[in-house]
């Protein structure tokens, strides 16, 4: 018999090993009691990380996992953001988003784009001009926290409003 | 350095016809072969004047050490300890004791010759198949003496093709994301090296974030992302030249590029308002065309070798799922159907499978599909782990893993891992800093 023979051989019996095995998946670690007073679900409620624009206008909003939808308290700092961008006219923005890092790099690249989007659309329709702001994804290439538990992951799921001028 | 390795020539003269003796291994089992690499036999004066010109002291032994890596790290040979060889290699290279050889079980036999000749590196070698007692190979190169690597592993690429059938893929490279620095801020560089980890290279210099690059098919260009300026385009970058040049210079983010397998074109992903489409742009002429057209992300785009299918990521059903349509973005089929979400299709040089990063209850796996979605298997599972690429052979991917940090965020790391297509022979690759995003060459030699 051929060598090369063999070698498909081998991959055959390897094949069955492999479909055999990879039945078996652990259960994901429940999320611990003193995260939840710092989450909703699975998106960021604390204020670790935020910073201010300016007084009461909070600099972030948070996304639930794979989501880019605005939670109503992300809708509320949007609105606040809309006003302070009303009364400073001459303040043009970026809107960096970000994804956590469970999830493969160009996806996220995409979905930071999204977040992004979600929270300039809102902007928008509290009256800024699109012209006044920049959209930026970094995916998972900038985490705000580099822990590697779901808290951690829910800060990293943002999308952050940042002077560009 | 670059420059001369992509315009070295190598002359491949065989020594004598090939001998046609199959290697009779149906004794053999599912272990690897036991072979012997016999270290190449290099006169005094030919030895003297490599340790002038390549600070190494015994060029043969050098060589053949390669060779000996290259085979033991495929998985598929194990090549025995020199102290159990009976023969001096320059009375092996001549004629083979086979009974001597048999001895110490070895079923394979290289052996060779290095020669100074005319300011050239000479190498002859030749594969013996011990049992039979035949020569089964014999070849010789000429190259510039800084070429010695290479020659290694062209040595080890006829071996692996002359005793599995199939090509090599040891005289290749690999590009990667070099990475330094915290997780919060890494710095990211592109960088280069030998597919052992040899000839490591940075390409750029740190200054601004970059990723995921791609070879070509010719392994000159490389297109990738880049934030220069903070507006993430991709580039492609003449790795001889040094040159570099934005080609989705779109207003929104561009990301995602591969080149097509004629190398005439690059697919891509451009982001604007919310939604990924994928793009081709021709290199020539600059037509942009548009693949994709759906609300949802459609990136990771990858062409079958033919050129007439795409495999793309999608969330157009919800969550990440892999596609396959024809190249002009027509007939859009939904191919991964198991529990878990998909991502970063990547079609196999022999046109027959698609690997993927798969996450599933928390873990991420690299795994093969047929193209139609059929046969699915998972290689590998890991914390996090994703983005595999083809060896040139379609045998074995390389992928990056990221380890999870500790309670106080401490302990990361990125760094190249490769897994054989039948899940075994997994193995780390070394980097001098943490790797990401690699991306394996064509055979450099052919």
């Amino acid at each position: 018999m051929r060598l090369s023979k063999i070698f498909k051989n081998t991959l055959l019996v390897l094949t069955a090993c492999l479909v055999l095995s990879a039945c078996a998946t652990k259960k994901e670690v429940a999320t611990t009691d003193s995260i939840k007073g710092q989450m909703q679900g699975d998106v960021y409620t604390g204020t670790d990380t935020v910073e201010y624009l300016a007084d009461g206008v909070p600099d972030r909003v948070f996304f639930a996992t794979n989501e880019s939808i605005l939670t109503t308290a992300s809708r509320e700092t949007l609105r606040a953001q809309a006003a302070w961008l009303r009364k400073n006219p001459s303040i043009n923005v970026v809107l960096e988003g970000h994804a956590d890092e469970r999830g493969t790099r160009e996806y996220n690249l995409a979905l930071g784009e999204r977040r992004a989007n979600a929270a300039k659309d809102y902007l928008m329709t509290y009256g800024i001009s699109s012209d006044r702001i920049t959209v930026l994804s970094y995916g998972k290439e900038r985490p705000v926290d580099s822990g590697s538990n779901p808290l951690a992951w829910s800060k990293n799921r943002r999308s952050v409003t940042v002077k560009a001028n | 350095m670059l420059k001369k390795i992509l315009s070295l020539f190598i002359i491949l003269i065989p020594i004598n016809a090939f001998a046609l003796i199959e290697v009779d291994i149906t004794r053999g089992n599912l272990n690897p072969l036991p072979l012997a690499v016999s270290p190449l036999s290099i006169d005094e004066t030919s030895r003297k004047s490599f340790e002038k010109i390549l600070k190494k002291d015994n060029i043969g032994s050098e060589i053949s050490i390669i060779v000996e890596n290259n085979l033991r790290i495929s998985g598929l040979f194990n090549p025995l300890d020199k102290k159990a060889f009976l023969q001096a290699p320059d009375i092996a290279n001549l004629k083979p004791r086979f009974e001597d050889w048999n001895l110490i079980k070895a079923q394979a036999l290289i052996t060779g010759k290095v020669n100074y000749v005319d300011d050239k590196l000479r190498v002859e070698f030749r594969l013996w198949d011990v049992l039979a007692a035949k020569e089964m190979m014999a070849l010789a190169f000429t190259t510039v003496p800084s070429n010695w690597r290479r020659v290694g592993h062209i040595i080890s690429d006829k071996v692996y093709e002359r005793l599995t059938g199939e090509k090599g893929y040891f005289d290749t490279r690999i590009i990667y994301v070099s990475e330094e620095g915290p997780k919060t801020q890494r710095i990211k560089k592109l960088a280069i090296m030998d597919q052992d980890g040899a000839n490591n290279k940075f390409l750029t210099l740190g200054n601004e974030l970059v990723l995921t690059p791609r070879f070509n098919p010719t392994s000159q260009m490389v297109t990738y992302l880049s934030y220069f300026k903070n507006m993430p385009r991709v580039y492609l970058l003449d790795i001889e030249t040094g040159t570099q040049e934005v080609v989705g210079d779109f207003p929104g983010m561009t990301f995602a590029p591969r080149f097509s397998p004629d190398g005439k074109k690059i697919i891509m992903s451009f982001a604007k308002d919310g939604k990924s489409d994928i793009y081709t742009m021709d290199l020539e002429n600059r037509i942009v065309e548009k693949i994709t057209n759906h609300p949802s992300i459609d990136t990771s785009p990858s062409y079958s070798p033919d050129g007439k299918y795409i495999t793309f990521n999608s969330d157009r059903s919800g969550y990440q799922q892999i596609y396959v349509m024809k190249n002009d973005g027509t007939d859009v089929k939904r191919i991964s159907f198991g529990n878990g979400l998909y991502g970063t299709p990547v079609w196999s040089p022999r046109g027959d499978l698609i690997a993927f990063t798969k996450l599933h209850k928390g873990k991420f796996y690299i795994g093969v599909m047929r193209t139609d979605g059929s046969g699915e298997r998972l290689l590998t599972e890991n914390y996090y782990q994703e983005a595999p690429s083809w060896s040139p052979n379609g045998r074995v991917l390389i992928f990056y893993r990221e380890t999870k940090t500790n309670a106080k965020g401490e302990g990361f790391s990125a760094k190249l891992w490769s897994i054989d297509l039948t899940g075994y022979n997994e193995r780390q690759i070394k980097t001098s800093t943490d790797a990401s995003d690699p991306s394996w060459s064509s055979l450099l030699s052919n």
